[in-house]
């Protein structure tokens, strides 16, 4: 087995240190070392985009990303952006427009159209569904999830703040 | 979906980076974006001792035009091909090209350097550094050498790198005013490996072609100058006879492999296709 080595990052806002084997990958830290279940881990080989963080505010695969390669950098997992509401209104067009199912895919789901709304504020369907192209759902499908983006987009445009998006009381 | 266990370094400069992979004893892989090398070791088609991580080195990092050429660190991730106003100004073909590369998140990270070195033939970047005529900086124990795209790409996965060298930047020509360029590839679905690509630059005067240069994708073991179609082209008046010569000269360009789900005579039809799409596009725009 090869030697750890010591990576510092920031997560979340936090900066920290952990020991890592070379062959762990970002997903594996955050889910297993710091217990950011968040990120999912599907195919683990950059297929089915369960797996996206932000990385210095972009979104990549988590999987695809050793994490001795990520020092240094600002990583922002779906808690993160969940506590600093930024996603808020996302999560909120989801829930509303049922745009999940089993919710396996969701986290991705939500970084990417964060990432895609960062680029390009009011994207056509057509264009919604191409930056969706690297993200698999394999039960809800995607018009729900198309449609929860693009009101998003239109909120966003509008200059709606949503609510934080907080559980229906049972 | 692990990779098996390997040792790793973070060179700081080129030469830190050739002295990592001469110690390893050749069983290391450079690694920057990772974005094909990952899945790869997670697969454990690849399972080197040593990963030379050369994300670090600034040295690999840059975009400027000096003296009619665009320099791209090979660190240049493939989303600058999309969205830097130089990219855009001077190499506008790998700005058309970008969006079809992969899907956004792998574009955030993957980088050109990178792309081009592993020279996947179903790759965008490689057969573009063809159409563009761009030449590739390598890195290497005997210092720096310039190899031109058409020396480049040797066989499937090979190119002219020696095991060890390392791609340190890709000079492309700046595009010049009489050029117009196209791309586009036909996939299965967005984001997916094309079943064939094709990019053009055309030097027109006057409705005339004066060169033009061609570069196909998946269509054979390595990205593909298509030398019949352009000479056909050469000299014509960009009309629909022509357009009609330069797509019965292409079959001469390909010999695609026969595979049961791609037969060759079906990438032959859709490249065939493509060509035609692209030219009365330029044809139309001028």
């Amino acid at each position: 087995m090869s030697a750890t080595l010591p990576v510092t990052l920031t997560v979340n806002g936090e900066t920290l240190t952990r020991l890592v084997e070379p062959r762990e990958t970002l997903a594996d830290l955050l889910r297993r070392d710091l217990g950011l279940t968040g990120t999912h881990t599907g195919c683990e080989m950059g297929v089915c985009g369960a797996c996206l963080v932000m990385l210095d505010g972009l979104p990549v695969h988590a999987c695809l990303t050793f994490a001795v390669q990520a020092a240094g950098t600002e990583i922002a997992t779906v808690e993160g952006l969940t506590e600093s509401t930024v996603i808020a209104d996302l999560q909120r067009a989801f829930h509303e427009r049922n745009a999940l199912q089993c919710g396996f895919c969701t986290p991705g789901m939500l970084i990417a159209a964060q990432g895609l709304l960062a680029r390009l504020p009011l994207p056509s369907r057509a264009e919604i569904r191409d930056a969706l192209s690297g993200n698999y759902c394999r039960c809800t499908g995607y018009e729900a999830i198309v449609d929860a983006i693009e009101t998003v987009a239109r909120r966003r445009a509008a200059g709606e703040t949503a609510p934080a998006f907080a559980e229906e009381p049972a | 979906m692990k990779a098996r266990a390997f040792d790793y370094a973070r060179p700081a400069s080129v030469a830190e980076a050739l002295a990592a992979f001469a110690e390893a004893d050749g069983d290391a892989s450079y690694i920057a974006g990772g974005q094909s090398l990952v899945p790869a070791l997670a697969l454990r088609l690849q399972a080197p001792a040593w990963l030379i991580d050369i994300g670090h080195i600034a040295e690999l990092r840059g975009i400027a035009v000096e003296a009619g050429w665009l320099r791209l660190g090979a660190l240049t991730r493939h989303v600058d091909a999309h969205d830097h106003p130089l990219i855009a100004a001077h190499a506008p073909l790998l700005a058309l090209a970008a969006p079809h590369v992969a899907h956004p998140a792998i574009r955030n990270r993957g980088t050109l350097g990178g792309s081009v070195a592993l020279a996947d033939p179903a790759s965008e970047f490689p057969a573009m550094m063809l159409a563009m005529g761009a030449e590739m900086e390598i890195a290497g124990p005997e210092g720096i050498r310039r190899v031109p795209a058409d020396a480049f790409f040797l066989d499937l996965y090979q190119t002219a790198l020696e095991p060890g060298e390392l791609l340190v930047a890709l000079h492309i020509p700046v595009a010049r005013p009489e050029h117009r360029c196209a791309f586009d590839e036909i996939a299965r679905r967005r984001g997916d490996y094309a079943l064939a690509g094709c990019g053009i630059i055309l030097a027109m005067s006057g409705g005339v072609v004066e060169e033009a240069r061609i570069a196909l994708l998946s269509v054979g073991p390595t990205p593909l100058r298509a030398h019949a179609a352009e000479a056909a082209l050469t000299g014509a008046a960009l009309d629909a006879d022509a357009i009609r010569h330069a797509q019965a000269a292409l079959m001469d360009d390909l010999d695609p492999p026969d595979a049961p789900e791609v037969p060759a005579a079906m990438r032959c039809h859709l490249a065939r296709v493509l060509l035609g799409r692209l030219l009365a596009q330029i044809a139309e725009a001028a």
